[in-house]
């Protein structure tokens, strides 16, 4: 054994130097090099880096596992092997932190959350530029066809300075799933604006038969895309031009009044400690009205083993507010590690991911929102597919009329956290201005300090 | 005879040579408490000492952090609140756990399976416990309000209020820790002497008496070993905590530990967090010498 290793030593060195040089080439990071490629090899070729092996880091959600199963399929296509991790959501962001800034990272893929990262990632331009491979024609699969992403993620997955440095795989835009039944009952159309919005969860609640208005996440940090959807409606913003806060401004205050009005008046005891999954539990118990959250929920809705509202579930587009109607927008993709040795597979792997077989398969799974348009036909004409109508049209609608729902910065998460805070005070009974006053104080020299550095 | 006269100068040398020799063993123990207590303390005082987040450049900022941590108010009521929870969750197992060694410390049948079974919460996992009791504490489903409504109590809401979070929150503590209150105390009791109990008997001594000022003083120690176990336990509690609450509802429940992950690993704020492990330090060395002068005192009596 260990002769035949000394035998054979030289040559997988010699296949590593190559390789090296054709990553440096895919990269175009040596000025000539992506020619040298391209002429040395011209059409694209799902081959080309065949024998290789990449790392893959996910996160464990519906959409990750979705992508972890069908691996082999990207194996079979390109010859690269894949060796992937799947950790949650919190985890991998803080191990991602850590890695990138020790200056090299375990993986070459990583997946992103754009309404957390995107800011974070940028800033210290932890991913790789796509745009030099993009236009590569050596290197970018002819069916990529890159105008089929929705504006929304292509936005997303753009830099302030213009970089892309990821393609975008998923988008959760906020909507109201709202219970027909009740509404129906009390004879009442899904609201258009936000006044109907209050004006309905104050005639749907009815606490003595433990029927809540109006339902969504009352727990810090997680509660804030709620009070962001308001006060997106009513023209606000996070954060002007030159890095000042706008989150003590008039419309601010309008939408946390609403978010105080709507979740300590109309809805259930205790929602200060809810998250989604509470939220989503006493919905499916047909015990509440409305619930704001985001698109992803509707696998469960409709499941007869979990919910007791099936086929009674109504999917709304987020209430037009004062001044405009949006749709608070999160989302997910793919990145390269700017550290990674195998961008040229690594990109190969991206391409793969975000093609529209593996697009379609999310609607399929219902494991979210792809970020394809071509995506919802295709899954619709197939005959396995069962989500709703409505719902595919409401997620059309809102990808259509989607803004951030977070601010893009670098501390997103300390912001949720402080602003998080605010908005529990509020359901507890204390002044919305004041408490944005005190939260927008606390957070400025925070956000000041992020962009300096 | 020359051998005995020759015998203690050979000795001393031989001893200083052995001396010598064995002052090289402690190395091994040196460079590991060195590499693993000793190094990161200083490398935490050092990083305490820099405004550093990570994905920007550190400043060098003195004692700017702890200046901060001063006047943060949210800082300085985690540390309330961290007192407010430790002083719950050791007096009430710590009560209720002598309690429950005295009762079975008695002769009744099924003693030792139901020893077993009292002693059962103490093998779970905190987190999947804290899963548990988040379910339980749960407003509409859960059924400790059910439970209340069947003995006609109005429904509480538990740890999503503000109020009661810290209470409710203890509770999960004392259900999962009296046990090992239970268990100390008990090994405390099995080894009393009988004889004290038979004199004061003879001198017509009651139960509580026999209590408060035989069986009291003679456990007192192995009740403050408890005490001592329960607070590191109590100061450290991060699990049950970060799990059923993450702190909430706002900052209700958020002890130095919450915060300090926040610092850290949620807003990577590397140089606040160091200067919260600092103070934290303090706090937990203050209460351990304060908890070892009292456990003096109990010796003594």
């Amino acid at each position: 054994m260990p002769d035949r290793e000394r035998d054979t030593g030289p040559e997988p060195q010699r296949r590593r130097l190559l390789q090296a040089g054709f990553g440096a080439a895919a990269l175009g990071a040596i000025p000539g090099a992506g020619q040298l490629a391209a002429q040395a090899q011209g059409a694209f070729d799902w081959k080309r880096f065949k024998g290789e092996k990449i790392e893959v880091f996910l996160v464990k959600s519906p959409r990750g596992d979705l992508l972890t199963k069908y691996h082999k399929e990207f194996e079979d296509l390109t010859g690269i092997s894949v060796g992937s991790e799947m950790i949650p959501e919190q985890q991998q962001r803080q191990k991602a932190v850590i890695e990138f800034n020790s200056g090299n990272t375990s993986f070459d893929v990583i997946a992103i959350s754009y309404h957390v990262q995107k800011r974070l990632f940028g800033k210290n331009k932890w991913l790789e530029d796509i745009r030099p491979m993009m236009a590569d024609k050596s290197l970018a699969d002819p069916n990529l066809d890159f105008p089929d992403f929705a504006e929304g993620g292509l936005k997303y997955a753009t830099q302030a300075d213009g970089r892309i440095d990821s393609l975008p795989f998923n988008l959760d835009p906020w909507v109201v799933y709202y219970n027909k039944e009740l509404f129906e009952a009390k004879g009442i159309a899904y609201p258009k604006t936000f006044a109907e919005m209050i004006d309905a969860a104050a005639r749907l609640n009815d606490p003595a038969k433990g029927v809540s208005g109006f339902v969504a996440r009352g727990l810090k940090n997680a509660n804030v895309p709620v009070w962001s959807s308001f006060l997106l409606g009513y023209g606000g913003g996070f954060v002007d031009a030159k890095g000042k806060l706008a989150t003590d401004a008039p419309e601010a205050v309008e939408a946390a009044k609403m978010y105080q009005t709507l979740l300590a008046k109309y809805g259930p005891q205790g929602v200060a400690g809810f998250n989604w999954n509470e939220a989503q539990s006493l919905f499916l118990q047909g015990k509440a009205a409305m619930w704001l959250d985001g698109i992803g929920f509707a696998q469960p809705l409709e499941d007869p083993t979990k919910s007791r509202i099936v086929g009674k579930v109504g999917y709304g587009v987020m209430p037009a507010g004062p001044k405009q109607q949006v749709s608070a927008l999160f989302g997910d993709g793919q990145g390269i590690s700017t550290f990674s040795r195998k961008k040229g597979p690594s990109w190969f792997y991206l391409q793969w991911a975000a093609n529209k077989a593996n697009q379609t398969r999310i609607l399929q799974a219902a494991a979210g929102a792809p970020v394809r348009k071509s995506a919802y036909a295709m899954a619709q004409s197939s005959a396995d597919f069962k989500a709703p109508k409505q719902w595919v049209e409401c997620m059309l609608t809102s990808a259509r009329i989607a803004q951030p729902g977070l601010p893009v910065i670098a501390p997103v998460t300390e912001f949720r956290d402080v602003f998080g805070i605010a908005l529990t005070n509020m359901i507890n009974g204390a002044d919305p201005a004041t408490e944005l006053k005190k939260a927008t104080a606390e957070f400025q020299p925070i956000l000041d300090k992020s962009e300096k550095a | 005879m020359s051998v005995t006269v020759t015998a203690p100068a050979r000795g001393a040398r031989f001893l200083a040579r052995r001396r010598r020799a064995y002052y090289w063993f402690i190395v091994p123990a040196l460079v590991v408490v060195g590499a693993v207590i000793v190094f990161p303390w200083l490398f935490t005082l050092w990083m305490s000492a820099f405004d550093w987040t990570i994905g920007s450049a550190a400043h060098f900022v003195g004692f700017g952090n702890y200046a901060k941590l001063a006047t943060n108010q949210r800082f300085l009521e985690a540390i309330l609140h961290t007192f407010y929870f430790t002083a719950l969750a050791v007096a009430v197992p710590l009560v209720l756990g002598t309690l429950a060694a005295l009762i079975f410390h008695r002769e009744f049948p099924f003693r030792g399976v139901l020893r077993g079974v009292f002693v059962m919460p103490m093998m779970a996992t905190p987190v999947a416990v804290a899963l548990v009791w988040t379910m339980m504490f749960h407003p509409q489903q859960g059924v400790l309000n059910y439970l209340l409504s069947l003995v006609g109590l109005p429904p509480s809401l538990w740890v999503y209020s503000p109020t009661l979070v810290i209470p409710s929150l203890v509770l999960v503590e004392v259900w999962h820790w009296t046990p090992l209150v239970m268990l100390i105390v008990l090994g405390g009791l099995a080894a009393l002497p009988t004889e004290p109990y038979e004199s004061a008997r003879l001198d017509g001594a009651s139960e509580w008496q026999l209590f408060r000022f035989i069986t009291l003083p003679l456990v007192a120690p192995f009740i403050v070993v408890a005490a001592v176990i329960r607070t590191i336990d109590a100061l450290k509690t991060f699990d049950t905590i970060y799990v059923i609450t993450g702190g909430g509802p706002g900052t209700a429940s958020e002890t130095i530990n919450l915060y300090l992950y926040l610092q850290a690993f949620a807003f990577y704020n590397i140089g606040t967090a160091s200067a919260v492990v600092v103070v934290f330090f303090v706090i937990v060395l203050a209460l351990a010498l304060l908890l070892l002068h009292v456990r003096e005192k109990t010796k003594w009596s």
